[in-house]
């Protein structure tokens, strides 16, 4: 008797490797989806009784790869069929499947699987959706509701993309070694970017998204055991744990904002915490820093704070120093300057972002983090003015609520409380 | 006789299980931790992290740091340490000291450490269980 909850699991970790074999096999995404759809129900059907497979991703290949060659002697009756015809008999053959299949290209499979999910073309919501869709195994109507559009909507969206992507023909042949680290920097954005969907919703009522972060950290998973030796891979996965271990924290009973200062700690996951600063402190050892691990450092100060006081803010500027030289970006900047203000007061702050006050022009947080600074100078009307203009830019619920508590609270006190937005 | 129990189960699936399903699991390991601890049957109970957080030092001319899991299915689990380091270095500098050829030694990071259900550091452990750590020692 095996466990549904196991078969279950089993079938969503063996999923890409499953899916990205067949497309090799196959060259094509429905065909390796719909194949990959049967073996599963015939793995629900044949693995409660006789016990799970040693190796559950090769047998779910094998049953797909036959399904998929029936399908198809069915619709072309008169073509001759490729050399993988003669395998038919899926039950004498199992015992030595793990030696048969081709491992030694299912990392190559997988990346490739992911990198076609992330085409340039896509915009990146539909990147996020097909990649939910054919990696991860999301349903439609899942995918649907963590992106708050209709069913229909969001399958006619996933039908666009997989024809664009189609279209575009990634070559299948094995890949060199810059293009295999191009493919893998733009896998890594993507997984990126989900997580921050997740993290931030940029819409609609909710403002976290678990689902949507623990995909991410899936996937980030999945890349790192092909590629255990990438600090990058190890960053970008490290990050993710590490700002997901304070989910719990991060809203409160009525799903508002909680900053990170006023979090309770207790609440953050010591397991996630614990794993990711592991991955950092690997990363580290190759001294090759990149945008991921740096963000990670942060994230691994903040965790490693038992409490607000006792954050080194000196070391947050500096990391994000680095990180400013190695991707310049007006939100890194706005980020240190939060760090600079616990470090040198607001007034260095102030004058940190001011240059970047034009670009951020439309971005809700440069207002709240502005505001913020101006509440600590004494200086009320204008960061009023900036917290209406932050609410007015704000995606969800949760952020102009948040913005709305400070206004609040900067019209009842004297004293300035507000501190500046870093959760 | 002292046994060791070493769990064996494809991590990728664990990953895939849900949080309710995975603290159902633990849970059933800490009841079966605390009945065997109350006989006085157990040592430490340890939950590795994941495989992706390993570092395996090989024996070449100067001891050699790979990321990642010690994975060949030719050699056979003989032994292993618990170590409590400062850093992941110290790890490295005191699995370079050990290994031998043929051989490797994997270090991996231990997420729960204890049999009482909660994580732990070896400087707890002793401080805390003064007389059954004394009484386990002797055995």
């Amino acid at each position: 008797m095996t466990d549904i909850a196991w078969i279950d699991a089993a079938l969503t970790a063996a999923r890409p490797q499953v899916v990205a074999a067949l497309l090799r096999y196959f060259r094509s995404l429905d065909t390796a989806e719909e194949a990959f759809q049967e073996a599963s129900l015939r793995a629900l059907k044949v693995w409660p009784a006789n016990g799970p497979p040693r190796d559950p991703a090769a047998w779910l290949i094998f049953v797909a790869r036959n399904f998929a060659l029936d399908e198809a002697r069915k619709s072309q009756r008169h073509d001759s069929l490729p050399d993988e015809a003669a395998i038919s008999d899926t039950d004498d053959a199992q015992t030595d499947l793990a030696e048969r299949l081709d491992n030694a290209h299912y990392r190559d499979d997988i990346l490739r699987l992911l990198f076609i999910c992330c085409h340039p073309e896509l915009p990146a919501t539909q990147q996020i959706a097909l990649a939910l869709r054919i990696v991860s195994g999301l349903t439609v109507p899942e995918i649907a509701r963590a992106f708050l559009v209709s069913e229909s909507a969001m399958e006619q969206r996933i039908t666009r993309a997989k024809r664009r992507v189609a279209a575009a023909q990634v070559p299948f042949e094995t890949p060199g070694q810059a293009e295999r680290q191009e493919r893998l920097n733009t896998v890594a954005a993507m997984i990126y970017l989900l997580f921050n969907e997740g993290y931030s919703a940029s819409g609609g009522d909710v403002h976290v998204r678990i689902p949507l972060c623990e995909e991410a950290i899936r996937l980030a998973r999945l890349l790192l055991r092909l590629f255990p030796g990438e600090p990058e891979i190890m960053g970008l996965t490290a990050l993710l744990l590490l700002q997901h271990a304070r989910a719990a924290a991060r809203l409160d009973a009525n799903g508002a904002i909680v900053l990170l200062d006023d979090q309770d700690r207790r609440l953050w996951n010591q397991d996630l915490i614990a794993e990711g600063l592991s991955l950092v402190e690997k990363a580290l050892r190759h001294r090759r820093p990149g945008p991921y691990q740096i963000q990670a450092a942060i994230a691994a100060i903040h965790s490693r704070a038992a409490t607000p006081q006792e954050t080194d803010w000196a070391e947050i500027d500096q990391l994000y120093g680095a990180l400013e030289r190695i991707q310049p970006s007006p939100v890194v900047t706005l980020n240190r300057a939060v760090a600079v203000s616990k470090v040198k007061g607001p007034e260095a702050a102030l004058e940190l972002i001011e240059p970047i006050a034009p670009q951020l022009a439309n971005y809700f947080h440069f207002y709240g983090v502005r505001g913020a600074f101006l509440v600590q100078l004494g200086r009320k009307n204008e960061a009023r003015a900036d917290f209406d203009r932050a609410i007015s830019l704000a995606r969800t619920a949760a952020e102009a609520a948040h913005i709305r508590m400070n206004i609040d609270r900067l019209m009842k006190d004297s004293e300035p409380t507000v501190r500046p937005a870093s959760a | 006789m002292l046994y060791s129990l070493l769990c064996y189960s494809d991590e990728r699936v664990v990953a895939n299980w849900s949080e309710d399903k995975d603290r159902a699991v633990m849970a059933h390991h800490v009841s079966v931790v605390k009945q065997l601890a109350a006989t006085d049957q157990v040592g430490p109970v340890v939950r590795l992290m994941p495989t992706t957080t390993a570092t395996t030092v090989r024996k070449g001319r100067d001891a050699v740091v790979i990321d990642g899991p010690f994975a060949e299915t030719k050699e056979q689990l003989l032994g292993f340490y618990i170590v409590e380091c400062a850093s992941l270095e110290d790890a490295i500098r005191i699995a370079s000291e050990l290994v031998h050829e043929p051989g490797a030694i994997e270090i991996r990071p231990i997420q729960y450490f204890s049999d009482r259900g909660e994580p732990r550091t070896l400087a707890k452990e002793r401080a805390q269980s003064g007389a059954t750590a004394r009484k386990r020692d002797v055995q």
